[in-house]
């Protein structure tokens, strides 16, 4: 392993290998884990700001009783797509915390210049992403069907889905996010964006929320949301690197 | 809107294969501003080149254009006589750019800045990272968060990172901005360590640059 | 094989002259063909048994349909060949195509809502077709919208350029999710949008104007090609001589 004692900085090698970085280049999973990592640190590091987008969650799940009825009978017919239209804006929301800091501080930047595929580091930015939006949105899910007339028997469909579905979620709110990069208040022109995008999830994961509260299977559109998101997974991340190196010509 | 005075053209004498970075008439344009026409210099292996020019002559887009985040029009950049758009990958791992700001996340302290920042290219020990830091003149400061330093502290920090990088290629703009002046001879010596070693620095400033003029060639950037 | 012919496709100076000297082609044939399928199917074609006369909406609106989606199709590819080999002139026929097809979207839109309405009852339905139309229409305004939000020519065509690749790429996706959707809820009694199933003299005007439709968008794309040229090239010296001439 490659150290500079102080003494030897002043006498490092007499020459640079100059095909390539000396010493040993990092490989690019190791690359992502370091991406991944610290993202999660800054986040906690401001732990306060990851519980907004749970709160507006929380608060969006809210306005349907008060606007419709108290009643948790007509509640349960409408209960998977409030929570879904919920989840969607939410993630949404959480969207502005993906690539907006490290595109104004430059480590885009020189996440562009590392010599790792700048692919893998998005993929692995939009998995922080998702650690940290995503997932506690479908943890706190099935409390918010719970408030909405949905049976305990159906909070595992409920998580699935949601699980599931918010991966696709931040998959392709992440080519979004890269593509309204350094637009001016570009939130507004992320949300057109994006929504469109993200019907067939939000088509397919109301579904089986509905079927998980009627008590009835949701393998069917469970499978879908899983090929949207393995779908998500291989080419979200392409779309994205190619955007952020786009935003930084 | 810049013409490059191309005063380091040896392409007629150079060898087969060049050592070090050329560009040839490089055509850039930003907006509806022809900034770059016709830009070519060759960098030899242990030599610095000072970009100069005044304010928008272009000296920031041709470092740009130079590490590939800038797209020109026309011309080519060769480094080590392999065109670069053939393998991108393989020269961003050769190359460090500093910009003029440090890319210093606000909530990480210097030495973790430098840990991630370095890590994603080659591993590095916590001494590497302490004797960097030392070196820069940043040891009784580098677990502050990044949003606490100076201007100048975060150069400092940003100098740290060449010590620690090892890589041929060294792009800096406006590398001596917000140092005093044992801070500029840090630079210059750091410069001077990176040439003896056999490396390049692409230096874009309109101020002059704390090395030895012999090792210096210039490249003046004007406007129209 | 030679490619120049191909490169000169690539040519804005090349490309304002073609443009230039095929529109009124286009145009006029777009425009004689529209008149026969309007014959075709307003005067000739029978009235259907079950709907009547309200039937004859569909020589528009599927056509206009048929071509909103081939309109964003074009789009997409010209986007991808402006993207992968940097030509402006593929990026400014994506540019000029996203009006266009958003005003056939537009139109589907419109003539599918007055040809179901005698059939539903309303004025809207959410139809399988209809539905993705609608999708399809905001799938356009987002692609303008992005655009007109980034000042710097070239960095806003090519970040739209990723969007239509993403767009066309989704395009099929969300069509079956809304089908599939659809099939779920279906109502025994609401008709729908389907492919009309029409034979002989009731089939050829439909064809008739959905060939006249293509004609009046190459028609429509040139001239804002040259249009779009027009505007990105307004400093550059072949379009002074070509204009002082």
């Amino acid at each position: 392993m490659a150290e500079l004692p102080q003494s030897a900085l002043a006498a490092a090698p007499a020459s640079l290998d100059t095909g390539g970085s000396a010493g040993e280049g990092t490989p690019v999973l190791a690359a992502a884990r370091l991406v991944l990592l610290r993202d999660l640190t800054l986040a906690f590091r401001r732990s306060g700001q990851l519980v907004q987008p749970l709160a507006f969650f929380a608060i969006v799940t809210m306005l349907f009783p008060l606007a419709i009825s108290p009643e948790l009978a007509r509640l349960r017919e409408v209960a998977a797509g409030v929570l879904w239209v919920a989840a969607l804006l939410a993630s949404l929301l959480a969207l502005e915390f993906l690539f907006r800091d490290d595109a104004y501080d430059g480590t885009l930047e020189q996440y562009a210049l590392s010599g790792q595929p700048l692919t893998g580091l998005m993929f692995a930015k939009t998995a922080a992403h998702w650690l940290l939006t995503g997932l506690p949105l479908a943890l706190i899910a099935p409390l918010a069907a719970l408030s909405l007339g949905a049976p305990p028997a159906a909070i595992p469909g409920i998580l699935a889905s949601l699980v599931v579905g918010t991966v696709a979620l931040s998959l392709i709110g992440s080519i979004g996010a890269a593509l309204t990069l350094g637009i001016r208040r570009g939130g507004v022109l992320l949300a057109l964006l994006t929504l469109p995008l993200s019907l067939p999830v939000l088509i397919f994961g109301a579904r089986a929320s509905e079927l998980a509260i009627r008590g009835e299977s949701i393998v069917a559109p469970l499978e879908l949301l899983g090929a949207l998101a393995v779908l998500g997974i291989t080419l979200a991340p392409l779309a994205s690197a190619a955007a952020v190196r786009i935003s930084l010509e | 809107m810049a013409r490059g005075a191309n005063l380091m053209n040896l392409r007629d004498s150079r060898p087969m294969s060049h050592q070090g970075l050329e560009a040839e008439n490089l055509q850039l344009w930003r907006g509806e501003r022809h900034v770059l026409r016709g830009v070519g210099f060759s960098v030899e292996r242990g030599s610095c080149l000072h970009v100069t020019g005044a304010n928008g002559a272009g000296k920031t887009s041709l470092l740009r254009a130079a590490c590939g985040l800038l797209h020109p029009e026309s011309g080519r950049l060769l480094w080590n006589g392999q065109d670069v758009a053939a393998d991108p990958p393989a020269f961003h791992a050769s190359l460090l750019y500093i910009g003029h700001e440090a890319p210093l996340k606000a909530d990480l302290s210097a030495l973790e800045n430098l840990r991630y920042w370095i890590g994603m290219r080659r591993r590095v020990s916590a001494s590497a990272l302490g004797a960097a830091l030392q070196r820069v003149g940043a040891a009784a400061w580098s677990d502050r968060p990044a949003r606490t330093l100076s201007a100048g502290q975060k150069r400092r920090v940003a100098l740290a990172a060449l010590s620690l990088a090892l890589v041929p290629l060294w792009l800096l703009d406006e590398p001596t901005t917000n140092l005093d002046g044992e801070g500029q001879r840090l630079v210059g010596s750091l410069i001077e360590e990176q040439l003896t070693r056999g490396g390049l620095v692409l230096a874009a400033t309109h101020h002059e640059l704390p090395v030895a003029p012999a090792r210096v060639r210039r490249l003046e950037l004007t406007l129209g | 094989m030679n490619w120049t012919w191909l490169h000169r496709f690539g040519s804005p100076p090349h490309m304002y002259r073609l443009a230039q000297r095929l529109t009124p082609w286009f145009a006029w044939a777009a425009a004689l063909l529209i008149l026969a399928a309007l014959y075709g199917g307003l005067v000739s074609a029978p009235p259907d048994y079950q709907q009547g006369e309200g039937f004859r909406m569909i020589y528009v609106h599927a056509p206009t349909a048929w071509m909103s989606l081939m309109v964003y199709t074009t789009m997409a590819f010209a986007a991808a060949v402006g993207l992968i080999w940097r030509m402006k002139v593929a990026h400014a026929a994506a540019a000029a195509c996203a009006p266009i097809g958003a005003s056939f979207t537009f139109a589907a839109l419109v003539t599918g809502s007055l040809y179901g309405e005698p059939m539903w009852g309303t004025w809207w339905e959410w139809d399988p077709r209809l539905t993705s139309e609608l999708i399809l229409f905001f799938l356009y305004l987002g692609y303008m919208g992005l655009r007109g939000a980034i000042e710097d020519t070239q960095r806003a065509d090519r970040t739209s350029a990723v969007l239509a690749v993403v767009g066309v790429v989704n395009v099929p996706i969300i069509h079956y999710s809304v089908t599939w959707w659809n099939s779920l809820h279906q109502a025994p009694s609401v008709m729908q949008l389907g492919k009309p199933k029409l034979a002989g003299s009731m089939l050829w005007p439909l064809l008739a104007m959905l060939l006249a439709f293509t004609l009046l968008f190459v028609a429509l794309l040139l001239v804002r090609l040259r249009a779009e040229i027009l505007a990105r090239e307004r400093n550059a010296s072949w379009l002074q001589e070509e204009l002082a001439a």
